[in-house]
C-alpha cells in the first residue's frame, strides 16, 4: 500500500515504514537507545529527504521511548532521580552543543567533524564494551569467584552525594551531571538522542546496574527528542506527521516486544549485542568516509543549505 | 514575465506556414491524495491547416512537460587526507523538479540548436545556471551531474520517438508522472517542427495540488508550526502510552 507523505513530498510503502518503525522500536525497548542513529539512514535509504528523516525520526523516538519507559516503569527499572540529574546535565550540554555546532559550521566542514567524532567515539566505546562483556561472560562460566560489587574509586570522594535507591548507588551528583552534559553536547552536534552513548556511560562511568540503565536512558531520551522534534517543527517545518504516525505504530509495538526480549537476556549478553550494534554503526560510517563514493556529486534539496 | 514575453515574441515571429497545433491534455489538475502513487498524462492533438500537407521534409512534434522550478545545490566530494569530504558546491539557479521531453524522432533531427536555445526545450536548456563560486572552475560538470542524477532517479526524461504521429496530422504521447511529484504548476509545451525549425507552439498547464488530509497537514505545518509540533509530540506520547496499555491487557 503506497502512502503519499505531505511534508516529505514522496510516496512510500506503508508496510516498509511499519517495518522500519518496528525494528527501531525493538532496539529502543531492548537497549534503551532511541534508535535515531538507525531510523534516519533507513528513511534516507527509501528516499525520504534527509531533513524530514531527521526531524520525523526524532518524533518517532519520542513515541517508542514513552512506550519503552512505561514498560520499564512497571518492572521498577527506571531510576527517575538519576534520570532527572542526567537530564539537567543534558540540557546544559545541549545548549553548549548548539553553540559549538554554530562555531564549527562557521568554520565549515561540520559534517566531517561530526562523522570523524562518531567513528572515533563509537569505535572506542563499542570495542571496550565488547571486550569487557566478553570477559564478564567468560568469568561467569567459570566457578564463582567473589567479585566486589562496589569498588571505591576517586569518584566516591566527590562532594554533593545523593542516594539513588533504584540504582543502589550513593554517589556525588557531579559525575552524572558531567555525563549528561557530555552526552548533551554530542547529541546536539550529531543530531541524535544520544542513547547509545549514554547507556555505556551509565554502565561504565557511573556503575549503574544494566537492568536500570535501559529504562533510565529512555526516560531522559524522551525529553531530549521531544525538544528536538519541536525545534525542527518550528524552524524547518520538516516533521511529517503522516510518516511519523506510521513509524510510531510500528515503533511502539516494537518497543514493547524489545522490552520483553531484553528482560529475558542476561546483562552480559545484552551488553555484547549493544557493543556489536555500536561497532556496526561505526563500521558503516567509516566505510562512508573511506570508500570511493559511487558518484562524487550529490544534490542538496532546496537552495543554499 | 520576460520568458513569457520572449515566447510571445517567438510565437509572433513564426513564419506563416499555415499550420497550427490544436491539442488537449487528459487532465488539467492532478490531485495528490494520501494514496497517490504517480499519475499519467495523455497529450493528444491534431495539426490544423488550410492548405494540403506541404511537400518536402516531414512534420515533427516535440512535447515538453516541465515541473515547478526551484534552486538546487549540487555538491562534489573529494578525497582529503584519505577521507571523502564535500569540498565544492554550485548553486543551480533554477532547475525543474520534473522534466520530460517526448519527440517523434531523435532530438537532433527534429529541432535545431538555435531553436532549442530560443525555446529552451532540451533538458540542459531547461536548467538555468548563471554563476558559479570563484573556486569552481568546471561549473558545467555540476550541471551535468544534476541532469545525470535526476535522470537516474527518473524525473528527467528524454523520450525520443515516443510521440505517435499519424498522417502528419494526428499525434499523441503519454507521460508517466512519478510518485514523488512536487506540488505546483506543470507546463506542457507542444512544438510543431519542420526542417528542425518551430512552425507552431501550443501551451497548456496542469495544476498539481495536494488535497484533503495531505493539504490539511501541510497547511498546519506551515501556518502554525508550534501547534503542529506540539500535536506531533502529543500523538507520539499518546501512541506510546496506548501501546504500553494494550500490551499490559494482553499480558493479563
Amino acid at each position: 500500500m503506497q502512502l503519499y507523505l505531505p511534508i516529505a513530498e514522496v510516496s512510500a510503502n506503508a508496510f516498509t515504514l511499519l517495518g522500519i518503525g518496528g525494528v527501531v522500536g525493538v532496539l529502543s525497548g531492548m537497549f534503551g537507545v532511541g534508535g535515531g542513529f538507525l531510523v534516519t539512514p533507513l528513511l534516507f535509504f527509501i528516499g525520504i529527504p534527509p531533513a524530514v528523516a531527521v526531524a520525523t525520526g526524532a518524533n518517532q523516538v519520542v513515541a517508542s521511548s514513552v512506550s519503552g519507559v512505561l514498560a520499564q516503569l512497571r518492572r521498577k527499572a527506571v531510576d527517575l532521580r538519576m534520570g532527572s540529574v542526567l537530564l539537567i546535565g543534558g540540557l546544559i550540554g545541549s545548549g553548549g552543543g548548539v553553540w559549538l555546532f554554530n562555531l564549527l559550521q562557521a568554520r565549515g566542514q561540520i559534517d566531517l567533524v561530526v562523522q570523524l567524532a562518531y567513528v572515533v567515539f563509537l569505535g572506542t566505546v563499542g570495542g571496550l564494551m565488547l571486550k569487557e562483556s566478553l570477559g564478564a561472560l567468560r568469568r561467569a562460566r567459570q566457578p564463582a569467584r567473589p567479585v566486589k560489587r562496589h569498588q571505591h574509586v576517586w569518584v566516591h570522594g566527590l562532594p554533593l552525594k545523593m542516594k539513588f535507591r533504584v540504582s543502589g548507588l550513593y554517589i556525588s551528583v557531579i559525575p552524572p551531571i558531567l555525563v549528561g552534559m557530555s552526552v548533551g553536547v554530542l547529541a546536539a552536534i550529531m543530531g541524535v538522542g544520544g542513547g547509545f552513548i549514554m547507556v555505556p556511560a551509565m554502565i561504565y562511568l557511573l556503575g549503574m546496574p544494566t537492568k536500570v540503565v535501559v529504562g533510565t536512558s529512555l526516560f531522559q531520551i524522551i525529553f531530549v527528542t521531544a525538544f528536538t522534534t519541536l525545534m525542527h517543527a518550528v524552524t524547518n517545518q520538516s516533521v511529517d506527521m503522516l510518516l511519523a504516525l506510521v513509524l510510531i505504530v510500528g515503533g511502539v509495538v516494537g518497543a514493547q516486544l524489545g522490552t520483553r526480549l531484553g528482560a529475558r537476556l542476561k546483562a552480559e549478553q545484552l551488553r555484547i549485542l549493544l557493543a556489536l550494534l555500536v561497532l556496526a554503526v561505526c563500521a558503516k560510517l567509516a566505510i562512508d568516509l573511506l570508500w570511493t563514493p559511487a558518484d562524487v556529486f550529490n544534490i542538496a534539496h532546496g537552495g543554499p543549505a | 514575465m520576460i520568458r513569457a514575453a520572449l515566447i510571445m515574441l517567438a510565437v509572433l515571429a513564426l513564419p506563416a506556414r499555415g499550420e497550427e497545433v490544436v491539442a488537449s491534455l487528459s487532465q488539467d489538475t492532478i490531485a495528490i491524495t494520501a494514496n497517490f502513487d504517480g499519475s499519467e498524462v495523455f497529450v493528444f492533438g491534431a495539426v490544423k491547416r488550410a492548405a494540403p500537407v506541404p511537400e518536402g521534409l516531414p512534420l515533427d512534434v516535440v512535447i515538453a512537460l516541465q515541473g515547478p522550478l526551484a534552486p538546487v545545490t549540487v555538491r562534489r566530494k573529494e578525497r582529503v587526507a584519505g577521507v571523502w569530504v564535500n569540498t565544492q558546491a554550485v548553486e543551480v539557479d533554477l532547475a525543474p523538479a520534473f522534466y520530460a521531453v517526448a519527440t517523434t524522432r531523435p532530438f537532433e533531427q527534429v529541432l535545431s540548436q538555435t531553436e532549442d536555445l530560443r525555446h529552451a526545450v532540451s533538458i540542459p536548456r531547461a536548467i538555468r545556471s548563471v554563476g558559479a563560486p570563484p573556486d569552481v572552475q568546471d561549473s558545467q560538470a555540476f550541471t551535468e551531474a544534476l541532469i545525470r542524477l535526476r535522470a537516474e532517479s527518473g524525473v528527467y526524461r528524454l523520450e525520443e520517438g515516443e510521440v505517435a504521429l499519424a498522417e502528419q496530422t494526428l499525434f499523441s504521447a503519454r507521460f508517466e508522472l512519478p510518485a514523488n511529484l512536487v506540488e505546483g504548476p506543470y507546463r506542457a509545451r507542444i512544438f510543431l517542427t519542420r526542417d528542425r525549425a518551430v512552425v507552431d507552439l501550443y501551451e497548456a498547464q496542469i495544476e498539481v495540488r495536494k488535497v484533503g488530509l495531505e493539504r490539511m497537514v501541510w497547511a498546519l505545518a506551515h501556518e502554525s508550526p508550534f501547534l503542529y509540533g506540539s500535536l506531533s509530540l502529543l500523538l507520539a506520547i499518546a501512541a506510546g502510552w496506548a501501546a504500553s496499555a494494550a500490551f499490559r491487557l494482553i499480558r493479563l
